[in-house]
């Protein structure tokens, strides 16, 4: 305070007389900006001083006011200058009520109750007979006006609409929208004034009106109907320069009155032909006279367009709409462009086709160095989405959201892609990519989202209920690759709000088993493990089977020990290896090699077949069990650690075990089984340069894109382009072949043909096709594929890249959908072979098959004919009522099946090491049969 | 409707702030040091428009606004505005600016906020487009200059005496109407003769 009342003091000092206005002076210089931003004045004092000086020197409040007002502009809270603000108003010559008003309508809001301090005055100067006092009170109405007190002025105002003076009644107009914008019932009665206003002989004031009208009309346009000729006849007019010429700027007429107009056409002619054949001419006209020369008329061309696109279309008006709407994609003002793409977006949503011209602009702004011509771009992309290019455009937003840092359009990105991902739902993952790729603070962000929600219950019930959906069919997949935090918001959703799915009641545990499974999973950190129980307490509120719990205890105890540090190296088991090992023990050799030995002893079994089929197994079941969680070499021999150990590995007496093999042995599901590598035969034919033979294979797409004249550079934006629009046009993505085994192509200026082929085949199918393409430049690519686990089909998906200019590489995704049929070759054993085998497989699956019965053959031998003709199944034996059968996984794992006519149906027991490999075939021979 | 019409400088520092929706005291500040992160992060040669931030209410609100020198002029508006049309709206407030000013600069607008507030009134009112002519701004804006000099001339006069002499003087100013020339029809309205 001292230090404030310095310069205070300097200046009474100093001058000596009148100290009034030397204090008012000196506090000019302690608010004066200057002064404020130098010194770190504490605002507390700072107010306490403004206070004094307000209320004891009125002839200098006026100067203090308006440092009031700069500093609440800072953000210093100066409610006491309030009341003295109002008193400004109240008391003050013209001049001090100007600023009194204008203080105000800063300082106050609708709600404060100063306001009510002020109605008075409001009341007297609008019935004043100084205009200037009326213009104020007008301005401070249209500002900020208590709600309540509307109808002790609303005569008044009414009063001035006809006002001889045009400012008054403009002003009026518009204090009246904005009494029927906060209290639209209070101004039901002055409709028919509005019409006057709207018919006022000065063009300001009409001007003023439309702005209720654009309102009026956007809500109900059904009852303004009547009023479009009007309407087109004001637009005609001003179109036409019937205006006076001060209502020109930069020689177009009223340019900011026709925007108005024409936005207003838009809502009265939408879905209402009648309306809409009223309006063609002048909307002709005015597309017509807004010729392309500054910045305002393309604001007129720009609204034009889109009036053109929302009244019931005219194909005339609609292609010089579109040919407009090119003229703003190209140009080169960024500002045109945006508004162009804009305008895009708009349309495509009734014509995908027209986004096709401007391919490569779309492209071009894709990466354009503007983030917000990208936004847009994305935006537009966003409304062309269809199953084909979903991939491509969700993968350019996932990269724009990496770089994005504003919250808002992160949000709404994300929003995008999440609905894309539910329409589409092969793009499942993207949920976690988006994930990955998110800076840390949006999981955050998504939290305070779901849990602050929207405006509507409703709203905000179905976003969390998705959520919780999601999540849940998340979980009930793998989860190992999802990222830690994810998990935790996945935790915290579900502890949450899974009291939201309509089947928490009927299965409340599902949920719980779930968190628990990931829980017991060794991926999940502690800070992880720390959501999941707290997740976790959360549910257990409601009531549970006590099930659930009962192994909880020792679960517990794992949890606080901090269990998650397991050895994956098995170290700990050193010291007893290396004794048995001293012992005389084996060492440990890898599966692969015991598989092979095993079969050089299976060569040598004499044991017979009979004794080794599964009905006859009773006696073995413990045996069984064993191996199930041991070795799948071990049969019944009970051995040591090191049991089927051979000496050779210890080498130069070193007592240190060899630890490669033994990593990675033991997995979540007991004894993990090393698959050797398999192998299918695979031809993709990949760069296939064809620049001729587009007559054979009759494409649109390849004839446009031969046709435009697009420098090298391009290409690659072609390349994108042809990606990104594929299946928006009518032609735009065609599957020229259909060969017995899958393939697909994209065109790209030249073929790229991925051909997925069964191995048999390789040689037709390559007789076929590549001979047909033969004699134009032809690479041929050969790529074995490999199914490392089993299941009932997989996707294939990759990138072929290729140069076909030197140093400018390109390329192309493919995705191929192959089955696990593709994947069965025959396993050609013998019978005994087939006993030992079936010992060792620790993977069942039993289950009935339906039976064929054709002619002369026996049902049974009827459905493994079947089986193996579709298949490629082997028949091992055919023994009476039951049948074996062997295939294997190309190059891979067996699996073997063991068939029993019961009754009328076949009872089919598979088995395989490999988990997934019974329950796949299995669906694949139901399917076979079917078909059958 | 707009929403907000911001001033800034370059370094984020308010000049000039007034909102025609009610935000709190907090909300204002945080809306302005929001405003100024976004635009101040674009490029000289990029586009005038920004979708608006968290505060200002994302995809129904635009940010618009053009760099003058060393100040940054950003309204906020609605979807029901015209983007290209604010634009030009901001032009013709800076060329007003300019004029009433002449040769408007920074102190300008700190040392005269009340002034500034002024002529900002009788372009937008209540957050609608009032007028977009310059020279009617200024002849409303001069009108009430003059009267501040015939007032401190009168100072000591009595009030009633003040009001009458002012409205004498008061300066008619008649828009050079062709009336004949626009003839606005509304057929069969019945509700008013």
């Amino acid at each position: 305070m001292i230090r404030l009342l310095y310069p205070v003091h300097i200046f009474s000092c100093n001058l000596g007389s009148n100290p009034t206005a030397l204090l008012a002076e000196a506090l000019s210089t302690v608010l004066s900006p200057t002064f404020l931003s130098k010194y770190s004045i504490k605002i507390k004092h700072l107010m306490c001083l403004l206070n004094f000086l307000l209320s004891s020197l009125p002839p200098v409040m006026k100067e203090i006011m308006v440092r009031a007002i700069y500093c609440e502009m800072l953000g210093y809270q100066a409610s006491v200058s309030y009341i003295h603000a109002i008193k400004l108003a109240q008391q003050g010559s013209v001049l001090e009520k100007r600023l009194g008003y204008l203080a105000v309508s800063l300082f106050l809001n609708e709600s404060d109750e100063f306001l009510l301090l002020l109605v008075n005055t409001v009341l007297k100067d609008l019935q004043s007979t100084n205009l200037n006092e009326v213009c104020m009170a007008l301005t401070a109405v249209s500002q900020m006006f208590p709600k309540d007190m509307i109808p002790a002025i609303l005569p008044i105002v009414e009063e001035k609409l006809t006002h001889p003076k045009e400012v008054i009644r403009r002003k009026a107009v518009l204090a009246l929208y904005k009494f029927y914008l906060i209290a639209p019932n209070q101004v039901q009665h002055i409709h028919s004034k509005f019409r006057k206003a709207l018919c006022d002989k000065d063009p300001g004031v009409m001007t003023a009106s439309l702005h209720i009208y654009l309102q009026l009309v956007k809500e109900s346009p059904e009852s303004y109907k009547d009023l479009t000729v009007s309407f087109v006849t004001i637009l005609r007019q001003v179109v036409g320069g019937k205006l006076p010429m001060d209502f020109n700027y930069h020689s177009v007429p009223a340019p900011w009155l026709q925007i108005q107009l024409l936005r207003i056409l838009a809502y009265l002619g939408k879905e209402d032909q009648g309306t809409s054949e009223m309006m063609y001419d002048v909307l002709e006209e005015s597309l017509r006279r807004a010729e392309m020369n500054h910045n305002i008329t393309y604001a007129i061309l720009y609204e034009c367009v889109k009036s053109i696109y929302t009244v019931y279309p005219k194909a005339e008006l609609l292609e010089k709409a579109a040919k407009c709407i090119g003229n703003f994609v190209l140009s080169p003002k960024i500002n045109l462009k945006y508004l162009g793409l804009k305008a895009l977006t708009y349309v495509v949503a009734q014509d995908p086709n027209l986004a096709l011209p401007h391919q490569m602009t779309i492209i071009e702004c894709l990466d354009h160095s503007d983030i917000i011509i990208k936004r847009a771009t994305l935006e537009l992309l966003f409304r062309i989405t269809n199953a084909q290019n979903v991939t491509v455009i969700v993968e350019k937003m996932l990269e724009f959201l990496r770089q994005s840092s504003n919250d808002y359009s992160t949000v709404d990105l994300v929003g995008k892609v999440a609905e894309l991902a539910e329409k589409y739902p092969f793009i499942k993952q993207d949920p976690l990519n988006l994930c990955n790729g998110m800076q840390p603070d949006i999981p955050n962000n998504f939290l305070r989202l779901l849990a602050e929600g929207f405006d509507s219950v409703e709203e905000d019930r179905q976003l969390r209920l998705f959520a919780v959906d999601s999540y849940v069919l998340l979980l009930q997949g793998e989860t190992a690759s999802l990222p830690q935090c994810f998990l935790q918001v996945i935790s915290w959703v579900l502890g949450e709000y899974a009291h939201l799915r309509p089947d928490q009641a009927s299965d409340p545990g599902k949920v719980m088993r779930l968190l628990t499974r990931l829980l017991d999973q060794r991926h999940a950190s502690a800070q992880t493990r720390r959501w999941i129980l707290s997740a976790l307490t959360k549910l257990c509120s409601s009531p549970v089977e006590s099930s659930l719990f009962s192994d909880w205890p020792v679960r517990l105890t794992a949890v606080f020990r901090g269990v998650p540090q397991v050895d994956s190296s098995l170290s700990f088991l050193d010291g007893h290896v290396s004794e048995a090992l001293a012992a005389g023990a084996a060492p440990y050799k890898p599966p692969h090699q015991r598989q092979e030995e095993l079969a050089h002893e299976k060569a040598l079994s004499l044991e017979p077949y009979g004794l080794s089929l599964p009905v006859s197994l009773s006696t073995c079941s413990i045996t069984d069990r064993l191996t199930d969680r041991q070795s799948p070499t071990r049969l019944s021999i009970s051995s040591s650690v090191s049991g089927n150990s051979t000496e050779l590995s210890l080498k130069g007496g070193s007592t240190t075990l060899k630890l490669d093999g033994v990593k990675r042995v033991w997995g979540k599901e007991g004894y993990l089984v090393q698959q050797p590598k398999e192998v299918v035969e695979e031809t993709p034919l990949p760069p296939t340069e064809l620049p001729s033979p587009l007559g054979s294979f009759q494409s649109p797409v390849s004839q446009t894109q031969t046709a435009s004249p697009g420098p090298e550079p391009d290409q690659e934006r072609q390349q994108l382009a042809s990606s990104l629009f594929v299946g928006v046009g009518t032609h735009h993505s065609v599957c020229l072949v259909r060969s017995t085994a899958c393939q697909s192509l994209r065109s790209s200026g030249h073929f790229i043909i991925v051909c997925c082929v069964s191995s048999p085949q390789v040689s037709c199918v390559s007789g076929d096709l590549v001979e047909e393409v033969k004699g134009h430049s032809v690479a041929t690519c050969q790529y074995a594929v490999v199914m490392m686990r089993a299941s009932v089909d997989v996707e294939l998906a990759g990138l072929v890249s290729y140069q076909r200019v030197p140093g400018q590489p390109r390329a192309t995704p493919f995705s191929l959908r192959l089955s696990l049929k593709h994947f069965i070759r025959p396993l050609t054993v013998s019978t005994g072979e087939y006993g030992k085998m079936w010992l060792s497989f620790s993977h069942d699956v039993k289950q009935n098959l339906r039976l064929i019965t054709a002619g002369d053959q026996s049902p049974l031998t009827a459905t493994l004919d079947t089986l193996r003709d579709r298949l490629h199944l082997h028949v091992v034996d055919i023994i009476g009522s039951e049948g074996i059968v062997a295939c294997r996984l190309l190059r891979g794992q067996p699996c073997l099946l063991h068939c029993r006519v019961h009754a009328d149906s076949l009872a089919v027991w598979l088995r395989s090491p490999i988990p997934e490999f019974p329950d796949s075939l299995l669906y694949h021979c139901q399917k076979a049969l079917a078909e059958a | 409707m707009i929403k907000a019409i911001l001033i800034f400088n370059n370094h984020g520092k308010p000049r000039l702030s007034k909102f025609y929706e009610h935000y709190s005291e907090d909300t204002e500040q945080q809306i302005i040091r929001e405003t100024f992160h976004l635009v101040s992060k674009r490029d000289e040669n990029v586009c005038n428009f920004l979708e608006g931030g968290m505060l200002i209410g994302g995809s129904e609100n635009e940010l618009i606004y053009r760099h003058y020198a060393t100040l940054y002029f950003v309204f906020c508006v609605d979807s029901s505005e015209s983007e290209l049309g604010i634009l030009d709206l901001i032009q013709v407030f800076v060329e007003t600016l300019d004029k009433c000013f002449e040769n408007v600069c920074e102190l300008d607008l700190i040392f005269h906020v009340d002034k500034v507030h002024n002529i900002l009134a009788e372009m937008v009112m209540g957050g609608m487009v009032l007028e977009t002519n310059m020279n009617e701004i200024i002849t409303q804006v001069d009108a009430q200059n003059k009267m501040e000099k015939s007032e401190a001339g009168i100072a000591g006069a009595p009030a009633r005496a003040v009001s009458a002499v002012k409205n004498m003087n008061l300066p008619e100013m008649p828009r050079n109407i062709n009336i004949g020339d626009i003839s606005i029809k509304v057929p069969n309205l019945p509700s008013f003769k």
